[in-house]
């Protein structure tokens, strides 16, 4: 049986059932990450003293990876423009440039964490650390789940093209909405850990 | 060809396509500008409180300009309005908590 509304919209909503899916989906991640904002909150004003982040991190790695990220929200959204103006190769382009900025992310990421390790910085030495690791953590393992499923729309997803291309535009442009998100949390999270 | 797949997709909405990545553009611009400010705004002597209203306000904007013109918020259906005004309240509800909490005896007392 095929999955229902995935190109025409339903008449109640005016929306296709992907698209309604996805925002239910991020819905669900800004209570997640919200959560651990709650957290963060309270442990600080709890906290007797707080280090300044740009006292223990490095900002111009985390500047330099916000730069990264931001590029690679506007390469996906010109993904899926690509699409939306019948350009597969230009898409394909667009799409892996947003999968190497994701992977230049990862990248920086880990030499930033060997740094703290090698100096002995752990999620147990401090409070400020833990929800350090915490909070960068799950939200790489979102830059990491969000380039796979780029991947996967980027190569084997891609045969979708051929035989429902709007579709296909439709589960890319919901691929992008996580994207952005990932982005927007770390718009958020570059600030409130690496600068205050 | 493979684009010759995408007829269903009109030119019309090609066109309007064009506008888009130009605000997209626009767009990446204004953030990579607003990642200046972020940074250069920490070199200042600020006050705790002074620093975090305004780190705020700057990704606040950021974000907003990320979820309207990105994610294409700015001209969405109703039903995504209303999940994410749900999902708004609920959010502004658990970051209040903490505040809530920690001030002794409104609800919570020591």
């Amino acid at each position: 049986m095929d999955i229902p509304y995935t190109v025409e919209v339903r008449r109640d909503t005016g929306l296709t059932n992907g698209k309604i899916g996805i925002w239910l989906f991020l819905a669900s991640e800004v209570m997640l990450f919200g959560a651990l904002f709650a957290s963060y909150i309270l442990i600080r004003v709890g906290a007797p003293t707080w280090p300044r982040g740009d006292t223990i991190l490095d900002v111009p790695l985390a500047t330099f990876n916000t730069i990264v990220l931001i590029a690679s929200s506007v390469t996906m959204v010109m993904a899926w423009a690509s699409l939306m103006r019948h350009r597969f190769g230009t898409f394909r382009i667009y799409m892996g440039a947003t999968i190497l900025l994701g992977l230049t992310f990862l990248v920086v990421k880990y030499f930033e964490y060997s740094h703290h390790l090698h100096l002995g910085e752990y999620p147990r030495t401090n409070n400020f650390l833990a929800i350090y690791y915490t909070l960068t953590g799950l939200h790489m393992l979102h830059v990491f789940g969000g380039m796979v499923v780029n991947a996967y729309f980027w190569g084997p997803g891609a045969k979708l093209w051929k035989t429902n291309p709007v579709w296909f535009t439709n589960r890319v442009e919901h691929s992008g909405l996580f994207w952005h998100f990932v982005d927007l949390v770390w718009i958020f999270l570059f600030p409130t850990l690496y600068l205050l | 060809m493979m684009s010759d797949h995408a007829a269903d997709i009109t030119s019309d909405h090609a066109v309007d396509i064009d506008k888009h990545v130009r605000i997209y553009i626009t767009v990446f611009v204004a953030l990579m500008v607003l990642t200046v400010v972020t940074v250069a705004i920490s070199y200042l002597d600020l006050s705790t409180p002074i620093a975090v209203t305004v780190a705020l306000i700057v990704a606040l904007v950021k974000g907003s300009l990320v979820a309207c013109y990105f994610m294409h918020l700015i001209s969405e259906k109703k039903l995504i309005y209303a999940v994410l005004a749900l999902t708004a309240a609920f959010f502004v509800a658990l970051l209040a908590l903490p505040v809530v909490t920690h001030s002794n005896g409104f609800w919570i007392a020591e």
